[in-house]
């Protein structure tokens, strides 16, 4: 009986979110008295993998298959499974991303386990009941849902849990076969689009985010949002009219119908703060709102505000990040 | 081509979340059920691949009570040839899945469309479940769909970018946009979504694997702290100092 982590690499690195997700399986190890394995997917490099130590993973298993550096349902689900059936593993825990969800939910009838997705804590396991806590309504709420049976998956939404770094400590790396024959690879994808991402910074995965909306007038002054992201280290974003219209590509657009995210910062420029907005940031740590109307609905759900015209204040906010660094 | 649209009952967007005084149920009083978002650009997708085909039929299912009905209406009015409800109140994702894995059989749809996720329990796990079931691909996120004679060519969301995905029929999609301008009924629609077929099924499967034992509403914020517009640096003192963010 063990906890089997999947952790999702791209270009050699172990993603911010499966440190996340491997840093909660060792926890969860730790509270049934047993010890974190993972199962590494993607472009994965051992010594990366290794460091999966830090985070509490005592150990890694690591199939070097060259077709899994690319994400293919089938083949990711079954390597999964049968690391699961080799480790006894009663909980696997993954991200909530669209690969931990896509496996997960496969993985859950394969392996006749409950799954949780969207999971925001650690699980409580008093009382003979295993119960997490998990985002819903869109961000609006949250439930505490029992899992029942003798298999568990839980899929842990982005951020939502800090990854602990226990530095020097390291996880001994293993290679594992799980046999995928070229029908697992069926349903591979026949290529992989990657956007260019403003800094490098992938949008669910950041911790901070610089967003606009309608109030910036037209695409050509995205530069002012731009300039503070880049500033900061930040990700942009924006609201739905806004990618509605093109100024900005889809997977930029948050709220009830884009993404949720939940960074340490949101910066909201020019955006009025509709509830299909807010149902897509408010787990956001810290939220800043600048809009020039005072009544706009937006400053009763942020921590600070400035009432005033974008255009005049963001270049100010640049400048005073610059000042700082 | 017959296509089988899964669409969800769900509150309204503009809804805010209030649960009865145990917290142990969401409470409906006064609230306005919509097809779910993202079902729509399935069943939107769905309606134009069968008129580009110039044949085929498109079935909505819905696991869900009496109530639903309205919204199932509504999808025939969009323009869905016939619907199937399983009058059951779906207990989880796991049960829901079991139903539309259970239709599916039966009626050997070929393609079979959801929504990305609901947007009332965000469970992202619905089409994934079907998909396992019935022992078929799934594309989820689905942002582009098109078909050519039994095979797909899909636009899959991966975080940071796109994957180009072909399969074959049968298999399972979620939408979400920009894959199509959802449709909205039109008079025409509305007067003949009444007399299609809606065909009422019960529940089959086992029970369901988790149960909500409560619910919670996120903390509520303090209050504003608003910055002098000429003063904006001071902002990004107090970010770094007071909230420690940056
Ligand atoms: C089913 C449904 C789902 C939806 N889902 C989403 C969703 O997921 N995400 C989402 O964002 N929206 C969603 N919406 C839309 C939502 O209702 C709002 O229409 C939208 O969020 C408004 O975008 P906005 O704030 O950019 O624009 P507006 O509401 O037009 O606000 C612009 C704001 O900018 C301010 N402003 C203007 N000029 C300046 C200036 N020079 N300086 C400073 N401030 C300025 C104005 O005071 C105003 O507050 C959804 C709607 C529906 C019906
Ligand atoms: C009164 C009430 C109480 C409920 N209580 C719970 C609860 O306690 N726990 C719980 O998990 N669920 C509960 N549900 C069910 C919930 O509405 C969902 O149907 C189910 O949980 C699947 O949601 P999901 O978020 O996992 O789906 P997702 O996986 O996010 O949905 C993906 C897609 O699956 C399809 N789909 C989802 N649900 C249905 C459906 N019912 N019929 C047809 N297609 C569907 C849609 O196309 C949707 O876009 C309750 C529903 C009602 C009406």
């Amino acid at each position: 009986m063990s906890v089997l982590v999947v952790v999702e690499c791209a270009d050699g690195e172990v993603k911010k979110s499966s440190l996340e997700v491997a840093s909660y399986g060792a926890q969860v190890a730790a509270q049934l008295g047993t010890t974190a394995t993972a199962i590494a997917v993607g472009e994965a490099n051992e010594a990366n993998l290794a460091k999966l130590g830090e985070q509490g993973i005592t150990k890694v298993l690591f199939d070097a298959e060259p077709r899994l550096k690319d994400f293919v349902n089938n083949a990711y689900t079954k390597l999964i499974a049968t690391a699961a059936e080799q480790e006894q593993a009663k909980i696997i825990v993954l991200a909530n991303s669209n690969i931990g969800a896509a496996v997960g939910s496969r993985l859950s009838v394969r392996l006749k386990a409950s799954l949780a997705t969207n999971v925001v804590e650690l699980p409580k396991t008093d009382g003979g009941q295993f119960t997490v806590k998990r985002g819903a309504f869109s961000g609006k709420a949250f439930s505490d849902v029992v899992l029942s049976g003798d298999r568990k998956i839980i899929a842990v939404k982005k951020n939502s849990t800090e990854a602990k770094h226990d530095a020097g400590k390291t996880a001994e790396v293993t290679s594992f076969a799980a046999q995928l024959s070229d029908a697992d690879f069926a349903d591979a994808p026949t290529q992989v689009v990657m956007q260019d991402q403003a800094g490098g910074i992938l949008l669910p995965e950041a911790e901070l985010v610089v967003s606009g909306g309608r109030g910036m007038k037209g695409p050509e002054n995205w530069n002012l949002i731009e300039d503070l992201a880049k500033a900061l280290g930040a990700a942009t974003a924006c609201s739905k009219p806004v990618s509605d219209v093109d100024w900005r590509p889809h997977h930029e657009h948050v709220g009830q119908t884009g993404i949720t995210i939940s960074p340490n910062l949101y910066i909201a420029c020019g955006i009025s703060g509709a509830i299909q907005h807010l149902a897509g940031v408010n787990s956001s740590k810290v939220i800043v709102v600048i809009n020039k109307d005072p009544e706009a609905p937006f400053f009763k759900a942020a921590d600070y505000g400035i009432v005033g015209d974008v255009f005049d204040v963001l270049p100010k906010l640049t400048a005073a990040v610059k000042a700082l660094n | 081509m017959k296509f089988l649209v899964c669409i969800s009952n769900v509150p309204d967007t503009t809804t805010k979340i209030a649960f009865t005084p145990d917290n142990k149920e969401f409470n409906k009083a006064g609230v306005q059920f919509v097809i779910n978002p993202w079902d729509e650009y399935a069943l939107t997708r769905a309606i134009e691949l069968k008129e580009a085909a110039g044949s085929g039929t498109v079935t909505v299912l819905n696991v869900g009570e009496a109530d639903t009905e309205p919204n199932i209406r509504k999808a025939l009015a969009i323009g869905a040839d016939d619907a199937i409800r399983v009058n059951a109140a779906p207990q989880d994702a796991y049960f829901v899945a079991e139903q539309i894995a259970a239709v599916a059989k039966e009626g050997a749809y070929d393609v079979i469309l959801m929504g990305k996720e609901s947007i009332d329990y965000n469970g992202f796990q619905v089409h994934g479940m079907v998909g396992e079931m019935l022992g078929i691909p799934t594309v989820a996120p689905a942002m582009k769909l098109d078909m050519s004679g039994n095979t797909a060519t899909l636009e899959r969301e991966i975080e940071g970018g796109k994957e180009i995905v072909t399969v074959n029929t049968p298999f399972v999609a979620s939408c979400q946009q920009p894959m199509c301008e959802p449709r909205i009924p039109n008079m025409r629609g509305i007067m003949t979504a009444r007399t299609k077929p809606l065909k009422v099924v019960p529940a089959v499967g086992e029970p369901a694997r988790t149960t909500v034992a409560e619910y919670a509403l996120p903390p509520k914020k303090q209050g504003v702290k608003l910055i002098d517009a000429e003063n904006a640096g001071e902002l990004i003192k107090l970010l770094r100092n007071e909230a420690k963010v940056i």
